[in-house]
């Protein structure tokens, strides 16, 4: 076995160039290299983190002026249909109040013509009286002959026609 | 090889000097392991450097190293914690390392004649010496941490008066062995594998040498060979993974203290 036999000859030798070899790759690669690697990695790693916590925020920001949207729609909303209730219960009650004028004076132009037409009838009735008188009167002497006052006629046709 | 027609399967893991160095009176000869040591280290190097574009859409290149380095600090956040964090780049080195050493030591250099690759983590004298470190940072980390209180570790929370010594005892051997269980584990793992892919391909040269059952003995051989290389594949994989993960678990006893 040549790593027996061989090894007081080489021993020393090999130890002087692993040495040598193992001291260039742990200072040199292992402490030199290595941490920019790893830093390089660390870097990366810190600006997808960092990256996605913008990306987080930025959606967050999104959801929350979507949310102040719909919440200025919905009071925007509320609001018109507020004003066109409003609008249409001023019109009802407007109509309501000019109906009400236009009906009382409907109301007084009827009452007018029927006081109008009262006092034609009552004059009509009293212009019929003296007629009426006049007319028993003449039955009344024709039926007996006999002659009746004016005045007896007048209060008598009275007394029937209001009685 | 060795001689024509007998094939060595452990020839593979000797270490031939490719330039004699000296240091004062040490030999440091740059040798076939070394080589391959400088290897894996340029290939660590260039995969590193490709991933090293730091944008912050990451290309392919960059998703696979950025890949590696998470596969590594996961394992260590999950099995230290926070606290884990400093020793990211040691478990890093050491899976990275052990990793590429195990799957260059696959690479099928033998096609080329006289080239040959060579498993630099098929020799304890590196997976111990990384098994060793490993140890080390558990202790200095443990020690500095905890003081002597880091004794504690080897009686476990519960454990009736009366069993203490005992317990102690067994707690104490397992720590200590755990060195040798991490660095001779990678060690006989390579050895084994690269072993037998040589068994079995001395079995097919030598089977079509031979005659019309020796073909038979080939194929199937070849056949098998197929299936051995994909398993050490994984093995190799596997391996990397075990050494880093124990590593971990041992500095988090350190760490954590229970």
């Amino acid at each position: 076995m040549p790593q027996i036999n061989q090894l007081p000859d080489i021993f020393i030798s090999q130890l002087f160039w692993l040495a040598v070899v193992f001291g260039i790759i742990y200072f040199w690669i292992g402490r030199g290299l290595v941490p920019k690697i790893q830093s390089v990695v660390e870097d990366r790693d810190k600006k997808i983190a960092d990256d996605l916590a913008a990306a987080q925020r930025a959606r967050e920001q999104a959801e929350a002026s979507e949310e102040a949207y719909r919440e200025r729609i919905d009071a925007s909303r509320s609001e018109a249909m507020k004003v066109a209730q409003e609008a249409k219960h001023q019109a009802a009650l407007d109509t309501e109040k000019r109906l009400k004028a236009v009906d009382a004076k409907i109301g007084k132009k009827v009452a007018e013509a029927e006081g109008k037409i009262r006092t034609a009838a009552d004059a009509a009735r009293r212009e019929l009286e003296p007629v009426a008188a006049e007319a028993a009167s003449e039955l009344v002497s024709k039926l007996t002959g006999q002659k009746i006052s004016a005045k007896d006629a007048e209060t008598t046709v009275k007394a029937v026609l209001h009685g | 090889m060795a001689e024509a027609g007998k094939i060595d399967p452990m020839h593979q893991f000797t270490v031939e000097p490719i330039v004699p160095l000296h240091l004062g009176p040490y030999d440091i000869s740059f040798t076939n392991s070394s080589l391959w040591l400088l290897i894996a280290l340029a290939l660590i190097t260039g995969f590193m450097m490709m991933g090293m574009k730091r944008q912050l859409v990451p290309g392919r290149w960059q998703m696979a190293v950025e890949g590696l380095t998470g596969f590594i600090d996961d394992m260590v956040k999950v099995n230290i914690g926070p606290e884990g964090k400093k020793f990211m780049p040691y478990i890093f080195s050491l899976f990275v390392f052990i990793l590429t050493a195990n799957l260059l030591g696959l690479f099928p250099l033998s096609i080329f004649p006289g080239a040959h690759q060579f498993t630099t983590t098929s020799h304890f004298s590196i997976t111990g010496v990384l098994a060793v470190l490993s140890f080390s940072i558990v202790l200095i980390v443990g020690f500095a941490r905890h003081g002597l209180h880091f004794f504690s570790l080897f009686v476990p929370h519960g454990t009736p008066k009366i069993m203490v010594p005992l317990i102690a005892g067994i707690e104490f051997i397992s720590f200590m062995v755990r060195p040798f269980s991490l660095g001779l584990r990678l060690f006989v793992a390579m050895i084994a594998g690269h072993i037998l892919m040589e068994v079995f391909g001395s079995f097919i040269v030598n089977g079509f040498n031979g005659g019309p059952l020796g073909w038979g003995v080939g194929a199937i051989s070849f056949l098998f060979i197929i299936g051995v290389t994909a398993l050490e594949l994984l093995v190799c994989a596997i391996q990397a993974y075990v050494f880093a993960l124990l590593t971990t678990l041992y500095l988090n006893d350190a760490v954590n203290l229970h």
